[in-house]
């Protein structure tokens, strides 16, 4: 190719590449606009997507599963065992609710949104909604506090709890005296059927072992 | 003129004032409605759409744009050379707006009725070389040195070509004041420089593609005198943030984005008085008069304008060796040929 055909051949492509060029930006000018107003208008979520965590507070049996799973530590729980007598109910699912949950707090700010406190949760009370206009003044009003425990429920709680603890460590105490007693007794004595006819065993006399 | 004689020595240098404050009136209003243009037309060749919120679909965001450069602080580097930092932007300014005072924007306005009137302005627009050469030395920045020298070298290589466009449309009408150009290319579109101009037929066919490749040189050379893209490398805002104009600020850049409008229009309008009619219409007696030569001047330099902004977001920058190939070796042999083959037509 000799020097003029590739110098004449640059600037008629050169000039057809403009002109394409052009051509197109025009065609563009002419073509809707993809912006939308936001805030007036929003486009739609998935159906799957994974926005803002909430939680069902009367479904929670508090088994820590969620927090446990968090790769973040987002989730903080605390719980009260309850004591036989107290029915808690039961949740949607049919568990039985054996834990007070006085805590259950989520530091949305935190969360990195992965979903992975959903899965392990047996009543499906952790759920990813779609909501994302979430943002506060105050970064302390991004930890979301889900339990509805009042202060003197937990009171209560933490009360009979306490009482019932302690009411088992005194039987314990007093089941542990009473076993203390019997290995200081030595062997068990056999009762022996007097011929006297019908008189009660007399006790043991306490004798030292030999 | 004789009522301006009767006004005495103060009367007339009033009335001069006056008169040649109409051009920065027109700069001013034109650069709002550019501004606007520029960012919506950009906006929508990318499916996309501007301000939307400032004033219906954004029309007050030039003057929230203005009101904010008014109200930055206006910083100058300590190891800044002051006085040239601050006069350069000044130099840019009226290097364009001297040439303003030689375009006919109708029949009864033209600011000065130069008989040199195309050597004057293309002159004059060599003051913002200068003035852009002093913006990028006192910034005491490498980049803006970077800018400076390249904007320079490219304006300067740039000149030759616009300067042996005009020479071609001198050429057909013999004269180098704008205003009897414009009135050579009165009388219908068939008349314009573009098409030949008013010459015999067989002329005529014979000029017209020397005259078509000359408009195109022309509007090529008059891009890279103003700077825009593809041959903003001086502002190449993804390389040198804004080249020359880093270190400006507030209102001192707003001086600088002025000029840099103002000389859009001013290259526009020399390529319109000369090649497309000026301020006559196209459809010869109707519409035409001194009212509507200013609506017809200033609609085809708009076009122009329209055509700098739809380029601009059409074409990647060129590097500063193809800017210069294209320059020296492309544009000016080009010109050469419509030189010579425009003196032949004319002359046999």
């Amino acid at each position: 190719m000799s020097a003029a055909r590739i110098y004449f051949g640059n600037i008629y492509s050169a000039l057809l590449t403009v002109a394409v060029g052009m051509k197109i930006t025009f065609k563009h000018l002419f073509t809707p606009s993809v912006t939308i107003q936001y805030p007036e208008v929003k486009l739609k979520m998935p159906e799957r997507a994974r926005n803002r965590l909430y939680v069902n507070i009367d479904d929670c049996i508090g088994c820590d599963q969620c927090a446990m799973a968090c790769p973040v530590d987002c989730i903080s729980i605390d719980t009260i065992k309850s004591t036989p007598d107290q029915d808690l109910g039961a949740t949607s699912t049919g568990h039985k609710k054996r834990l007070h949950v006085p805590k259950f707090d989520i530091d949305i700010a935190k969360c990195c949104y992965c979903g992975l406190c959903v899965y392990p949760c047996p009543t499906e009370c952790i759920v990813m909604t779609d909501v994302y206009e979430f943002s506060e003044f105050d970064r302390h009003d991004l930890i979301y506090h889900f339990s509805v425990m009042t202060p003197g429920e937990i009171e209560l709680a933490k009360a009979k709890l306490k009482k019932s603890e302690e009411e088992a460590a005194a039987k314990k105490a007093a089941a542990a005296a009473a076993a203390k007693a019997v290995p200081a007794a030595g062997t068990a004595p056999v009762p022996q059927i007097k011929s006297d006819g019908g008189s009660p065993p007399q006790p043991p006399t306490p004798s030292t072992p030999t | 003129m004789d009522a301006i004689q009767n006004l005495g020595v103060w009367g007339s240098i009033l009335i001069a004032v006056l008169l040649s404050a109409i051009p920065i009136v027109f700069i001013l209003l034109y650069a709002l409605v550019t501004l606007y243009m520029e960012m919506k037309v950009a906006a929508h060749m990318q499916d996309r759409v501007a301000y939307m919120r400032t004033g219906w679909h954004g029309v007050l965001q030039p003057f929230a744009d203005i009101l904010k450069l008014l109200q930055k602080e206006d910083i100058i580097s300590r190891q800044a050379d002051r006085a040239l930092f601050i006069l350069s932007p000044y130099v840019v300014f009226i290097g364009t707006y001297a040439g303003f005072a030689a375009i006919p924007f109708s029949s009864i306005y033209i600011g000065s009725n130069i008989n040199l009137g195309a050597f004057f302005i293309v002159a004059a627009s060599s003051l913002v070389v200068i003035g852009i050469l002093m913006g990028g030395w006192a910034s005491n920045n490498k980049w803006s040195i970077f800018g400076a020298m390249r904007s320079a070298a490219q304006m300067i290589s740039y000149e030759i070509p616009t300067a042996l466009a005009i020479l071609v449309a001198v050429m057909i009408t013999g004269s180098l004041n704008l205003q009897d150009v414009t009135r050579f290319q009165e009388g219908g579109i068939q008349n314009w420089l573009l098409f030949g101009g008013p010459l015999p037929l067989m002329q005529k066919i014979l000029i017209i593609p020397f005259t078509l490749i000359t408009f195109l040189i022309l509007f090529i050379a008059s891009l890279a005198e103003v700077n825009r893209t593809p041959f903003d490398l001086p502002e190449a805002e993804s390389e040198l943030v804004q080249g020359f104009n880093t270190e400006y600020s507030g209102m001192r850049f707003a001086m600088f984005y002025l000029a840099e409008y103002a000389n859009m229009f001013l290259v526009s309008g020399v390529a319109v008085a000369l090649f497309l009619g000026g301020w006559s219409s196209p459809f010869g007696s109707f519409l035409s008069g001194p009212i509507w030569g200013i609506f017809w001047f200033i609609g085809k330099g708009m076009a122009l304008v329209f055509l700098q902004i739809w380029i601009r977001w059409t074409l990647p920058r060129l590097r500063v060796d193809q800017l210069m190939y294209t320059s020296w070796k492309v544009l000016t042999p080009f010109l050469f040929v419509c030189i010579i083959a425009v003196g032949l037509i004319l002359v046999l």
